[in-house]
């Protein structure tokens, strides 16, 4: 779930609460930063993280915690905007960052075979 | 609510915000239609395909026969080649269109490597496109009813604007419904939104839905959080005290379900990755980084540590039923309204089963595109102009105007549809069970009036609407007296050949269901 929104880094561009899929977040008043309104509706996809343009958004992973470490840990932690980057949200569209897209449906249907293969030695041993 | 709504007219009205609304708008756009779309959220980012990484049905022209026989022999007698044909041709012809916008990447042959695309960037490059096309799109103005002329075609919609709380009301030539399926908001990721709400605008309208028994579907994920990705295909499954289960693979497909289903319910089950092909770590964290980052940020190495796991229901987006296509328009049988993507029924391509999520995502593309064709094409019908919304459950209230927290009627109707016990172990006398809680439900919601602000009415009309989305579930497949495909009945587990066709289900407060004839079944889609 939405935990941190660090006013250390937002610069009050309002693209999360244009951007959030469940309109978690607010502008906030009179021109203040925005403010997390509604973190019930949060679906933990991490979409807000990738529209912020300053990596000022710290999602939660599980999605019933709305806990978040101190500001000053989250900006040592090397996380705020690590989506981003593994993403390479912001690079140009012939970076090559979906490259290995290919194989991954290969190994997911190898993944099928081996879990197979092992259920099927598990009931003989039964 | 203000006195005086905001008004807009276009050529062509689009609900929804997701990859089947994008390509319905884009659709209508290039036959020349003025188009404006609406969303709950906003497009880019809503819906189950921007969180996800959808495969899609992309098969070259030359093997479009071989892939439709194989289709054909696994979707239970109720799909038809037709309509798999101009699904293959409209998804080979129009994904690589994205490529202006999309980081495509290789195919290791030189070429680009297409049919499988990360969902946020999709999205992203769908936006894009229906900017350059000059589309106005509306982010988080969810719709709330249609509108209809005297005669009862569909002339637009109202709804209202969430950041401002005012009501809209827009007035259309043809409506496009790609509101989405429902997972009746079991944390599925990306599924918060999609609460069925095309489905009762559509059912309010006269159309029927079809397929609907076809929504026993899961996805696995950690315990903490869904992520509706499959890097747990090579799982192993354990009790906390280190006792292996025995859960047949995914090739399985029900059993599977019904074997860790029938586990938790009885207590935790961990997940073992270690025996994951080796290629897979590295993969995943370039592809599916937002996978990574759900074990990441607990600490955890998704493929060293067990780490507890459960089902997340998927209804009707996994699910195959959705508002019943009466010919090759997608149109509903109501004169000026269209269905689109998850919202629609893919039984044509998908028949009795899944689909998948390549065949799904296919489908999302055509029909998308048909329907928005379809759309620009009804615009200049003349109509009696509009006379009468006709949103009722959840939105007008006969009943005292009481105001309650909808949070535990949509645990208890999230219960009924994914409980394992009731889901995945169907029989007439659970699905008696359900329908009755359900239409208690139903009742209750009926007998209480939306709250005034502006998400409460949203959130109410949305309660509305997952309830009687449940309620046609369940009618349907307590109709359906036999199991074919992903519709299992655990007291009837023989297939029937002589309920080899659809089931339509409509209504609101008195339901009803009936077998669709094969007369009614649509012609040869127009591409």
């Amino acid at each position: 779930m939405i935990a941190a929104l660090l006013a250390e880094r937002c610069t009050g561009c309002n693209a999360c609460v244009e951007q959030c899929p469940t309109r978690v977040f607010e502008s906030g008043a009179d021109g203040g930063l925005p403010v997390i309104a509604a973190p019930d509706a949060c679906q933990t996809c991490y979409l807000c993280e990738l529209a912020c343009p300053s990596d000022a958004l710290w999602v939660n992973p599980d999605a019933q915690d709305a806990s978040a470490p101190p500001p000053a840990d989250l900006l040592a932690s090397g996380q705020l905007g690590r989506v981003k980057r593994d993403h390479g949200w912001n690079a140009p569209l012939d970076a090559g960052q979906l490259d290995a897209y290919r194989l991954l449906g290969p190994l997911l249907g190898e993944g099928v075979e081996i879990a197979d293969r092992h259920y099927q030695r598990l009931i003989a041993a039964r | 609510m203000s006195a005086l709504p905001l008004t807009l007219r276009a050529d062509v009205l689009v609900v929804g915000g997701g990859m089947a609304a994008a390509w319905a708008a884009l659709a209508a756009a290039e036959a020349g239609a003025t188009v404006i779309v609406v969303d709950k959220g906003a497009m880019g980012t809503s819906g189950v395909t921007a969180t996800g990484g959808p495969g899609h049905w992309f098969v070259p022209p030359e093997a479009h026969d071989a892939a439709i026989a194989r289709q054909m022999a696994r979707t239970e007698d109720l799909a038809q080649a037709d309509w798999m044909a101009c699904v293959l041709d409209l998804t080979w012809r129009y994904l690589p269109t994205i490529a202006p916008w999309y980081p495509f990447g290789s195919d290791g042959r030189g070429g680009r490597y297409v049919q499988g695309v990360r969902g946020p960037e999709y999205m992203r490059a769908l936006r894009r496109m229906c900017t350059v096309a000059g589309i106005a799109v509306l982010d988080h103005h969810p719709a709330l009813e249609l509108v209809a002329d005297r005669d009862g075609a569909i002339v637009g919609a109202r709804g209202l604007a969430l950041a401002s709380g005012e009501d809209w009301e827009i007035h259309a030539g043809a409506t496009v419904l790609a509101t989405g399926g429902c997972a009746f908001r079991s944390g599925l990721i990306g599924s918060h939104s999609q609460t069925g709400d095309g489905l009762l605008m559509a059912a309010e309208a006269g159309a029927a839905l079809s397929g609907m028994e076809f929504s026993i579907s899961y996805s696995l994920s950690p315990a903490w959080a869904s992520t509706r990705t499959l890097p747990f295909t090579a799982a192993r499954f354990f009790r906390e005290d280190g006792t292996e289960l025995a859960v047949p693979s995914l090739k399985a497909g029900h059993a599977h379900f019904q074997a860790l289903g029938a586990a938790m319910l009885q207590g935790p089950v961990l997940a073992d990755l270690s025996a994951a092909p080796d290629g897979l770590p590295g993969v995943l964290r370039q592809i599916q980084p937002l996978t990574v980052a759900a074990f990441e940020r607990r600490g955890i190495d998704l493929f060293r540590q067990r780490f507890p796991v459960r089902l997340f229901g998927e209804g009707t987006i996994r699910g195959t039923g959705g508002i019943a296509v009466v010919d090759g328009d997608c149109g509903t049988g109501v004169a000026g309204l269209y269905a689109a993507g998850d919202a629609a029924t893919r039984e044509r391509v998908a028949g009795a089963i899944s689909g998948g999520g390549a065949v799904n995502s296919a489908w999302a593309l055509a029909s998308g595109r048909i329907a928005g064709a379809a759309a620009a094409r009804h615009r200049d019908s003349a109509t009696a102009g509009p006379a009468l919304a006709l949103g009722g459950p959840g939105l007008r209230t006969a009943g005292r105007p009481r105001v309650t927290d909808p949070l535990p009627l949509q645990r208890a109707i999230e219960a009924e549809m994914h409980g394992y016990d009731r889901a995945l172990w169907r029989h007439a006398a659970s699905l008696d069970q359900s329908a009755t809680v359900l239409q208690g439900l139903w009742d209750e919601i009926g007998a209480h009036a939306a709250p005034p602000d502006p998400r409460g009415r949203v959130e109410w009309r949305a309660t509305a609407a997952m309830a009687a989305t449940a309620r046609w579930c369940t009618a349907a497949a307590a109709a359906r007296r036999e199991t074919r495909g992903i519709a299992v009945r655990s007291d009837l587990p023989a297939t029937d050949p002589a309920l080899a066709h659809s089931l339509l289900v409509g209504g609101l407060d008195t339901l009803w269901v009936k077998a669709a004839t094969p007369a009614a079944r649509p012609l040869e889609p127009a591409l």
